[in-house]
């Protein structure tokens, strides 16, 4: 436990740190740390395929335990193109029908005992939590034999969460080095900061894929979270339309009546 | 047909018209209200504002009537209602969107009407009670915004209910027992998120439709002030109409229609491209159904409250806080009486009053960030100081106002063709 | 009129005012249109409802002969009866008593427009709405019920005004109903599975 205590005031001081002289950080050939909070997911709404491909990875490897309770898969299979044969053969479980929503088949209960905190429904994560952390979350798992799931994760450290995609990503080990920071009051508080990963276990896809995936995984669930979006995009632009010339016509009127006015 | 065939159908249509004139005042009220009701021809850019709250004020009530058929206001149904609403009514996302955008867009333009009138004085007498009608329904706005921002039940609805309401709990004496009686429970609870839903919409929207009624009546009664700040009724020419007046319709019918125009391609800018509004208008932790047991990490209101929000954190005293949040809010309302200038617009006021107004629209806009920010120290120190400005524009009006040098209000109001 | 509004009629260009007002409210209209369309479609079936009256499905391998049950499909409460082959045998000697023997005045689809008002003559697929006021029909499945005397062939009884309908949902003369019960579109997906609310050839068509 201490040691996630000092992970996360190593990761609250991070601006800090960085902040200050370079003198009162580690010695300079040390690599660059990378920036993974800044890591951006880059969703394309528009992207059909990709969304298609998210689908897939996330009845593949999410839905055993994280349910999406808000979407249909019907509505996801009109929304995304996938057509019924594709929908029986890849999305929908045994015992489903299209018209259900997408309820994982581990129990409540099940999932507060097994992993302490039941797995939460994903349905609005991009929405409460942003499309940018998800993706992070699903990039930043690393070893870390102190937990009950032997991984960690810099997004939400300590999560309960198992490194589910190991098997495709390889299991990460965390690179850390010790910073030392002075206080308000001049003492001297040493912290681990994050430098980067290095894989000595690759998994099944090499990094460039294994982005592509997670990529179109938290594409899906920025769809998700929102369906209609694209939608919404398309049909903005054209009330938008409506309204420029609606509005040229009005000040042409009120041009026209503001003449008599001298 | 007859020898004048053009009569038959005028003396038709005339019929129609004098017959429903004998019933109901239709041509009498178009000529008291609109045709014959004198505006100033010299209204600019700021005078949108009123016409177009009324606008959001229909476009909330009509939204907001198809929202409740929809909408469920139980503790274990209102989040997933909203779901619903955003997934699997037809539409329903566009209508949930027009009301949540309608919110924030109904606080922009009551913000930047409200800005006006303390610009061109249209608070001095004889418009004390019209401006006091205006400040009530802002006060009640400020209800009827908190309690549907609680209706989703959303963490941050929920979090905001609890803080909102405990604010009653600093009242001497019977604050704890108020808090109890506004829950209705021992905690934030269903019957709280029950009546809420009762109030929103009915009770408050009521009481502002009948507040706004009023507010028109007295501009009706008083006519309206302008950017010169001087009475068009002072003026009459041999018509008996003022010199300077114009028509209400067709001449500000037709410009508040560009307005319109105007106003809603922001509105529907924000509706279809950034419903969310970087979460400003729909904040993130909203998205995540209320939880009693974990407050969001960062809690703070709505964009709109924030100003006053932020006040109350700076004070290191929870009853002082409070109270210095309610004054923030009643000496609006003293506003006529602490104008002492002989002239009402900022346009002929003394480089004091333009200095102090400036001053305090930018302690306003602070304030508004800042509460929106963490409380750290350096932004309280902020905080402290813009709350001073805030209150220096009130309550040392009486005195730069009475010793700044102005330029003398002109006779005929400023218009250029 | 004042000082500040001159509208002489020479300095009026009274056909471009009317045009742009005509143009501006034409467009104004439309709008109000839009707005509009949203708000009414709103009141359509939402997708949930849809969802619910998705096709229902009902096992029929642990159905007895002569047993019924009741299904649900567009939240209207349905029965399901398994016919014995005697009762299905008897079904032509009522056709005298029946006020619309043939079927030709009731609600059904085509392929249970037949003598046995069923795609598989085993089983009874009916609307448990009474055609009179809307009431469930009781099974009375036994010939020479007590209740309905000695003579009943068996069938269905209305408790609310009385009305009787055969084993196929056929309405007895008599009766305050005067058609048949309804029966909603059904499949047999397999031998032994149900399908209520698909015609037949759409099940082919999704099974292929």
């Amino acid at each position: 436990m201490r040691k996630f205590a000092l992970l996360a005031t190593a990761f609250a001081l991070l601006p800090l740190a960085q902040a200050q002289e370079p003198a009162a950080a580690a010695p300079a050939e040390e690599a660059v740390a990378i920036d993974w909070a800044h890591w951006q997911a880059g969703n394309e709404i528009g992207n059909t395929a990709s969304l298609q491909r998210g689908a897939r990875n996330f009845m593949g490897y999410c839905a055993g335990c994280h349910s999406l309770k808000y979407n249909r898969y019907s509505r996801v299979a009109e929304d995304l193109k996938i057509n019924d044969g594709q929908l029986s053969e890849y999305l929908l479980p045994a015992g489903s029908r299209k018209a259900d929503y997408i309820i994982t088949s581990l129990a409540y209960e099940d999932g507060e005992a097994w992993f302490g905190k039941a797995p939460p429904d994903l349905s609005l994560i991009t929405r409460s939590k942003g499309s940018d952390y998800v993706y992070q979350f699903l990039k930043t798992f690393y070893a870390d034999p102190a937990t009950p799931t032997g991984v960690n994760n810099l997004a939400l450290p300590g999560t309960a969460m198992p490194h589910v995609l190991s098997d495709l990503q390889g299991v990460q080990r965390g690179v850390f080095r010790t910073v030392e920071s002075k206080g308000a009051s001049g003492e001297i508080t040493r912290s681990e900061e994050f430098v980067n990963f290095d894989n000595p276990v690759p998994g099944q896809l090499t990094a460039a894929q294994y982005d592509e995936f997670v990529r179109d995984t938290v594409n899906f669930l920025d769809y998700a979270g929102e369906p209609y979006k694209a939608k919404r995009i398309d049909l903005g632009i054209w009330v938008t339309l409506f309204l420029l010339v609606f509005t040229g016509l009005a000040y042409l009127l009120k041009k026209e009546y503001w003449r008599d006015v001298k | 047909m007859a020898a004048t065939p053009d009569s038959v159908p005028a003396a038709k249509k005339g019929g129609f018209r004098v017959w429903l004139n004998k019933r109901l005042p239709v041509d009498e009220f178009v000529e008291s209200q609109l045709t014959g009701y004198y505006a100033p021809k010299n209204f600019n850019i700021w005078y949108f504002f009123g016409a177009l709250s009324l606008m959001v004020f229909v476009l909330q009530i009509v939204s907001g009537i198809f929202l409740t058929m929809h909408y469920k206001p139980s503790e274990a149904e209102a989040f997933n209602s909203v779901e619903y609403i955003m997934r699997e009514v037809e539409w329903g996302w566009l209508i949930r969107y027009m009301h949540s955008t309608g919110a924030s867009f109904f606080f922009i333009v009551i913000y930047l009407h409200m800005f006006r009138a303390m610009m061109y004085g249209s608070y001095r007498g004889p418009r004390e009670l019209l401006w006091i009608f205006g400040m009530v329904i802002y006060l009640a706005l400020m209800a009827e915004a908190f309690m549907g921002y609680v209706l989703p039940w959303g963490n941050m609805s929920y979090w905001g209910a609890q803080v909102i309401v405990n604010l009653f709990g600093t009242i001497p004496v019977i604050g704890p027992g108020l808090v109890e009686w506004i829950r209705g429970d021992y905690g934030i609870a269903d019957s709280t998120l029950n009546r809420f839903f009762a109030l929103h919409v009915i009770a408050v929207p009521f009481a502002i439709a009948l507040l706004i009624a009023l507010h028109l009546v007295a501009l009706r009664q008083t006519g309206s002030n302008n950017p010169d700040g001087i009475e068009i009724k002072a003026k009459i020419g041999a018509d008996g109409k003022p010199i300077d007046g114009i028509p209400f319709h067709p001449y500000y019918t037709v410009k508040d229609l560009v307005g319109v125009g105007v106003f809603l391609l922001f509105f529907c800018g924000v509706i279809f491209f950034v419903p969310t509004f970087g979460g400003l208008f729909l904040e993130k932790p909203n998205f995540e159904p209320a939880n009693a047991l974990s407050t969001p990490a960062h809690i703070a209101p709505v964009w709109y409250f924030t100003a006053y929000y932020a006040m109350l954190r700076a004070v290191p005293d929870q009853q002082m806080g409070a109270l210095l949040m309610l004054c923030s809010l009643v000496v609006f309302f003293f506003l006529p009486w602490l104008d002492r200038s002989p002239v009402k617009s900022i346009r002929y006021k003394g480089i004091l009053s333009k200095i102090f107004l400036t001053l305090f629209v930018i302690s306003f806009i602070g304030l508004s960030y800042l509460g929106l920010m963490p409380a750290e120290p350096i932004y309280v120190v902020f905080t402290r100081i813009f709350t001073v400005l805030y209150f220096a524009f009130f309550l040392l009006m009486p005195w730069y106002t009475s010793v700044e040098k102005c330029k003398p209000a002109p006779e005929r109001v400023t218009y250029h063709a | 009129m004042s000082d500040a509004v001159t509208s002489s009629t020479e300095d009026v260009d009274v056909s471009r005012r009317k045009f742009l007002t005509a143009a501006t409210a034409a467009t104004g209209a439309i709008g109000v249109a839009f707005v509009a369309t949203p708000f009414i479609a709103s009141w359509k079936p939402s997708e949930r409802a849809r969802a619910m009256g998705a096709p229902t499905e009902i096992d029929l391998s642990k159905m007895e002969p002569g047993q019924m049950v009741v299904a649900s499909w567009r939240k209207q409460p349905i029965y399901v009866v398994r016919r014995t082959p005697e009762m299905v045998a008897a079904l032509a000697a009522v056709d005298s008593k029946l006020k619309d023997p043939k079927s030709a005045e009731s609600a059904q689809p085509e392929y249970a427009r037949n003598d046995a008002r069923a795609l598989k003559p085993e089983f009874l697929v009916v609307y448990a709405t009474c055609t009179h006021l809307g009431c469930l029909p009781k099974e009375h499945f036994k010939p020479g019920d007590a209740l309905l005397g000695t003579d009943w062939p068996g069938g269905f009884f209305c408790p609310c005004h009385g009305s009787k309908f055969d084993m196929a949902g056929r309405v007895f003369a008599g009766s305050p109903a005067s058609i048949n019960l309804g029966i909603p579109p059904h499949a047999f997906e397999t031998e032994t599975l149900l399908v209520i609310g698909v015609d037949p050839a759409a099940t082919v068509q999704g099974a292929a």
